[in-house]
């Protein structure tokens, strides 16, 4: 069929806000079905006691009483507020220093392509690939350390190590896109205020705190906040590296929550959790977006 | 002239450089060694960077085959993982194709047409990936439960089929900075809306689909939370979940680190070609998505 062909047929022709909305439909549906309606609907469970077998049973806030008395939960959140501190400084102080790095001394597109190349494989593959790497008897980097006279550590297997080796896997995995994140944002400082601070003597390192710094303030507060959002919510290497454990070690949240849902079937306490999470995350974000200032970028 | 500092720092500059790349590539080249070696050599040879002898039997136990490898651990349970290459392979052309699609009608909607509550529709779709993972996991679980769909794909998929917010905020953008010519003029043809998207819209945003097609289909072969919620059965599993749930079976054991490598490097061969191929499209495109 030719587009040419097509006017000929008689056709009703539908006004244009319902045609608008039959572009949508779909994506609204899948909205409505997948997003709005679970949002609703866990904030409703979270008010029941359900283990799925039974009817639900209405307890009005019962579980958040018992959530905020709970040190298991409390437990948790302090150990994902470990995971983003272990995490997220060493990941932006890096990416930020991979940038300027190859902004200044190599722009080609496949030295960028060499530094994302760990972000696009998945946990799953990055919890394995370091569960090796870090093994205990045969993992390269004991023998490293041992080479250099430094002892051999558990890491994963350790409970005193497990947590800082977690987030450490998840800094392999990120650096390098907080780093193509930050070079996007030195893309778009101009190059002459570099020229001007040349010729007046600056050394690289005032130019990057009086010039780079400032400007790429908004680029920092989204790397920032996305990135202890995203952090905060740490499973995938926890469900195939340690499980939790050793000794409850990394039990952060998430896990906590999916242990709660998944294997103790407590619908009900699970999702009150995941809507205290929830409302943590929404503070947090507000709370950095004020601290950074985020729509403020110093170049006017 | 370079004064003598700079030019020191420009060295020890790309010496950081170099060293970074080595750390983010030697465990992918570990596991490779670890793949083509054979399980009784693995202990021997952790600080070598080349097996002393290199086989490609593991692959063969890793796809279900019959190989000259005999392991005497008992950890050596077989899985069959182009079974799960097959089903990463089905969830991801499922769920890439419905968002490609449906959230490209939505995008180009929310850029070019006009209906009432259009801008409140589409930031509330935009403020949605603010919602944790978890919320929404718990009550979609619970309905893929109800409507028997556990361990089918259309249960896997069903969540991410329809749209994706990041899709239609990428795509949205592409079509707005488009010009309106042409389908001005198909619609004074008399095309219908459909047709005009189909046939004049969308061919002319072929780059930037590709670059998500791209995007999604590597998000959606990485995907994990989900389907190890609901596709734990092996006619449907998952590589991800595969890889997990062999490491699992192990126990407090050594685990088939060869078989489990060889799985591994088949698992991320098609990422690699991608990478290879679409580099420049793959990095190009991440990095606008910080921009705004």
């Amino acid at each position: 069929m030719t587009t040419t062909m097509i006017p000929r047929r008689a056709k009703v022709r539908l006004p244009d806000w319902a045609v608008g909305y039959l572009f949508i439909l779909p994506a609204l549906v899948g909205f409505v079905l997948f997003y709005l309606v679970p949002t609703v609907r866990a904030l409703e469970v979270s008010l029941t006691d359900w283990n799925l077998l039974r009817a639900p049973k209405f307890v009005a806030l019962a579980n958040y009483d018992k959530l905020l008395a709970d040190p298991t939960f409390w437990n948790s959140m302090w150990l994902s507020l470990c995971y983003v501190a272990y995490n997220i400084p060493v990941q932006t102080a890096l990416g930020l220093l991979l940038a300027v790095l190859s902004d200044r001394l190599a722009r080609n597109v496949s030295i960028r392509a060499l530094i994302i190349a760990p972000y696009l494989i998945s946990n799953v593959v990055a919890a394995l690939l370091w569960l090796l790497m870090l093994d205990p008897l045969l993992g390269l980097t004991n023998d490293w350390l041992q080479a250099l006279g430094l002892s051999r550590h558990g890491f994963l297997s350790s409970p005193g190590e497990a947590l800082i080796s977690v987030a450490g896997i998840s800094t392999w995995r990120h650096t390098g896109l907080t780093a193509l994140l930050f070079y996007a944002g030195l893309q778009s400082i101009p190059r002459d205020l570099y020229e001007a601070a040349r010729l007046e003597g600056c050394s690289e390192f005032s130019m990057f705190r009086h010039i780079t710094f400032p400007l790429l303030r908004p680029v920092t507060t989204f790397v920032i906040v996305t990135s202890i959002i995203g952090s905060f919510q740490v499973f995938d290497v926890i469900a195939v590296g340690t499980h939790g454990g050793p000794a409850e070690s990394t039990r952060v949240v998430l896990w906590y929550i999916y242990e709660l849902a998944f294997k103790f079937n407590k619908m009900g306490y699970a999702s009150a959790a995941s809507m205290v999470l929830f409302t943590v995350l929404i503070l947090v974000t507000l709370v950095q977006m004020r601290v950074l200032r985020a729509d403020h970028s110093d170049l006017d | 002239m370079m004064p003598g500092n700079l030019k020191a720092g420009a060295i020890l500059g790309y010496a950081v450089l170099a060293l970074f790349i080595f750390v983010s590539l030697l465990p992918l080249w570990v596991a490779l060694k670890t793949a083509i070696s054979y399980p009784q050599d693995i202990f021997q040879s952790t600080t070598r960077l080349l097996p002393p002898r290199a086989t490609l039997g593991n692959f063969q136990r890793a796809a279900g085959l019959t190989s000259d490898i005999v392991l005497t651990s008992v950890n050596a349970s077989p899985i069959n993982f182009v079974l799960a290459l097959r089903n990463s392979l089905i969830y991801t052309s499922l769920v890439v194709t419905g968002q490609l699609f449906f959230s490209s009608m939505a995008a180009y909607a929310f850029a070019r047409m006009r209906f009432p509550g259009k801008d409140f529709l589409f930031y509330a779709i935009l403020a949605s990936t603010m919602i944790p993972a978890i919320v929404l996991f718990i009550p979609n679980f619970i309905l893929i439960k109800e409507l028997g769909w556990l361990n089918t794909f259309q249960g896997m998929v069903a969540p991410s089929f329809f749209m994706t917010p990041f899709a239609v905020f990428f795509m949205r953008q592409f079509f707005i900075s488009s010009p309106r010519e042409l389908e001005e003029a198909a619609r004074l043809e008399g095309c219908s809306p459909f047709q005009i998207f189909w046939k004049i819209a969308l061919p002319l945003q072929r780059g930037p689909l590709a670059t998500l097609a791209i995007l999604l289909s590597i998000n959606a072969w990485n995907e994990f939370f989900w389907p190890f919620l609901t596709g734990r059965d092996e006619s449907v599993r998952v590589i991800a979940v595969a890889l997990s749930d062999f490491l699992s079976q192990t126990g407090a054991g050594t685990p088939d680190w060869s078989g489990l490598m060889a799985a591994v490097i088949m698992s991320i061969i098609p990422i690699v070609i991608v990478l290879a191929v679409f580099g420049r499209q793959i990095v190009e495109s991440l990095q606008t998505t910080g921009m705004k």
